[in-house]
């Protein structure tokens, strides 16, 4: 009864063609904006419930909000253009220490220490050199073979950002800490102003990547996901298409890693990058869903929130588990929730949920 | 002359070490021969035959058992175990995905991986196992030849006898037998197979086992040089690289390419790494891999890929 577009009539192209057709949708989108930036602040400010203690805020929305951007730009490159990659870990240390070394300075070559933002900026955009790098393989390779070269990049930077001191500025434990989070003279320190931050950066790209998917170059991507062979007949070139997915996706992901490292984190160190977060979020595309954005959302949601329920529910219920148990719990629970969702529902959490709108939209009468 | 005698002894380690890749390599060759599926488990499932070998040891050790049939028993029940894995593997996530292409497919190894891994630690605990099946003690030999000797360790020399043993006798398997022959018929064309009248999940089951079993194999000997340890699936992951280099289809090429892998990232290692800070083991194989990928994706002795619409 609410979720339906009989009435809704579109008299122009661009009414058609836009990223919301449904009212109901738009409107859902702004209310959930609306809660994002101003009812979760608010709440958080006055400390009204669930937001008692900083908890959910720091340890909950903000890692959720950053890894939804790192599964977005994953779900670019493995979910619209069908390249499978287990570098993404890597993609995101580039980013964080890329950004680290422009926001600290490189006296070498002269250059100042940047402003955060133009930092974070530069992070992503020297995560996106290095993933068009690693992407030219795929032009020649494709499906598991390309999974190796991407491990390869994986591991490299792994040994990079342990051994090249230059990354660390020489730090002797091989921990850096980002530099004071100032944005046109605004510092960012309290958990809340944090929130806002990851989230106004998650909502942008966020946008961008959904225009970017539902316009030409994303029907590209899908195209060469689906039949590269055909897709190249057609006139897709897969040297522009193939490389301009790698690049996006590594952006975003670099992108994600220096929010990481700078507004989740604080200090790191190379393990922050390691392929265990590789492959966390190639789980979280595939559980919510290849080649949606909606999914990547998902995904990032579920894989954070399960460790926390099996830590809560079980002590509630009486039988407390030790954490050695629920990380090994995590383990099987995620592993066989992929396997199952391969089996079930190749298009994860994400196809669910436009199930259930096309229910709503018979909803009550489904005939 | 002086300079000679490390080389041959970081060479024969190298080799030696390498063997060890080839041995997880082979499992991966086999399952991807057979059934087309990259499986991303064959790390996981070294660890969990190595877990029950070594769990199962400790257990009948503490039990009064002899040595010799605490081993045998310890491995029969790694073998059922193993067999178990399979069947379940088979069951529940290689037949409903049956005619998905190699992307989802692998991807459910993924799966699998964690669950295998989740599942054995629970199981059998999650510590380092020390097990001690072979001599871990060194020779010297060649001592008049080189000053001070070559020093080869006798666990790496076992390994490469049971490397050839299990080649020999994986080759006798699939030339000779009923079953083998089976096997590279499914390789070949699984419909074909099928409609000569094939059972083709049997065969799978078959597959895995003979994976599993291959897995036990590698754990006995990694478990001995490094204690049974959740670690080993990370080196077990260098087995990609290994086949990379081999060529995804070929047996000959998982031992070659593990030679090459072993000897080439220990030379790397002592001769190239001191200058750029040490530690390049870490990365080495998958860079070469990477360069092999460039030049000849199907690898060194692969079947060449073919491209048909």
């Amino acid at each position: 009864m609410l979720y339906r577009e009989t009435g809704q009539f579109k008299t122009s192209y661009v009414k058609d063609m836009q990223i919301f057709p449904i009212r109901q949708d738009r409107i859902g989108i702004a209310l959930l904006l609306a809660v994002a930036f101003v009812g979760v602040p608010l709440l958080a400010h006055f400390h009204v419930w669930p937001f008692r203690s900083e908890y959910l805020l720091r340890a909950i929305l903000l890692p959720f909000l950053i890894l939804s951007l790192a599964a977005i730009g994953v779900n670019i490159l493995i979910g619209y253009c069908g390249q499978i990659s287990l570098g993404s870990g890597a993609f995101m240390g580039i980013g964080a220490y890329m950004a680290y070394k422009f926001g600290t300075g490189m006296p070498e070559i002269g250059l100042p220490p940047l402003p955060v933002l133009a930092s974070i900026l530069l992070g992503g955009i020297s995560a996106a050199i290095v993933g068009i790098l690693f992407g030219i393989p795929s032009l020649r390779i494709k499906g598991l073979y390309l999974a190796v070269a991407t491990l390869a990049a994986q591991f490299f930077f792994d040994w990079v950002f342990l051994r090249v001191k230059w990354f660390t500025n020489y730090a002797p434990s091989g921990s850096v800490s980002a530099p004071d989070l100032v944005f046109f003279g605004w510092l960012v320190d309290s958990p809340i102003e944090k929130y806002l931050l990851a989230l106004m950066f998650v909502t942008v790209i966020a946008l961008i990547a959904k225009n970017l998917a539902r316009g030409s170059i994303g029907r590209q991507w899908m195209a060469i996901r689906d039949m590269d062979i055909a897709a190249e007949l057609m006139g897709i070139r897969p040297f522009y298409a193939k490389l301009s997915a790698f690049a996006v996706s590594s952006f975003i992901v670099g992108i994600a890693g220096a929010l990481w490292a700078f507004v989740y984190l604080g200090a790191w160190e190379p393990l922050a990058f390691s392929i265990d977060r590789s492959l966390q979020l190639l789980f979280m595309v595939i559980i919510g869903g290849l080649g949606t954005i909606l999914g990547s959302f998902l995904g990032a949601g579920f894989i954070l929130l399960v460790p926390i329920f099996l830590n809560l529910v079980p002590s509630e219920l009486g039988v407390p588990l030790s954490t050695e148990t629920i990380s090994h719990l995590e383990f099987i629970i995620f592993g066989s929730l992929i396997c199952f969702l391969l089996i079930k529902e190749p298009h994860g959490f994400a196809r669910l949920w436009s199930l259930a709108k096309e229910k709503l939209r018979l909803w009550p009468f489904p005939y | 002359m002086s300079l000679l005698g490390p080389f041959i002894e970081v060479l024969i380690g190298g080799l030696l070490a390498g063997v060890l890749y080839s041995l997880v390599a082979l499992g991966f060759v086999l399952i991807f021969k057979a059934s087309g599926v990259f499986n991303f488990a064959q790390g996981a499932m070294v660890l969990v035959a190595g877990l029950a070998l070594v769990r199962s040891l400790d257990f009948l050790a503490a039990r009064g058992a002899p040595v010799w049939a605490a081993i045998a028993l310890g491995l029969v029940f790694a073998a059922l175990v193993m067999a178990v894995c399979a069947f379940a593997i088979e069951k529940w996530v290689l037949r409903p995905l049956l005619n998905q292409d190699g992307l989802t497919l692998f991807m459910a190894t993924i799966g699998a991986t964690f669950v295998l891994e989740g599942l054995a630690q629970m199981v059998f605990g999650s510590d380092v196992y020390p097990l001690r099946l072979f001599p871990t003690d060194v020779w010297i030999v060649l001592d008049g030849v080189f000053p001070g000797g070559i020093l080869i360790n006798k666990l790496d020399v076992w390994g490469g006898l049971i490397a050839g043993a299990l080649v020999g006798g994986l080759a006798i398997f699939f030339q000779k037998t009923k079953t083998g022959r089976a096997l590279r018929a499914v390789a070949d064309d699984h419909a074909a197979a099928q409609s000569v009248g094939i059972p083709i999940s049997w065969i799978w089951f078959v597959v895995w086992l003979v994976a599993g079993l291959v897995a036990l194999v590698a754990a006995t000997v990694w478990g001995t040089k490094l204690g049974v340890q959740f670690s080993i699936t990370f080196l077990a992951l260098k087995a990609l690289p290994v086949l990379i280099i081999g060529g995804f289809t070929s047996v000959p090429g998982a031992i070659v390419g593990g030679l090459i892998v072993g000897a080439g990232e220990k030379i790397a290692e002592i001769y190239l790494g001191s200058h750029i800070g040490g530690g390049i083991e870490y990365w080495f194989a998958y860079v070469l891999a990477l360069a092999v990928l460039l030049v000849r994706p199907q690898g060194l002795f692969g079947e060449k890929i073919i491209e048909r619409i």
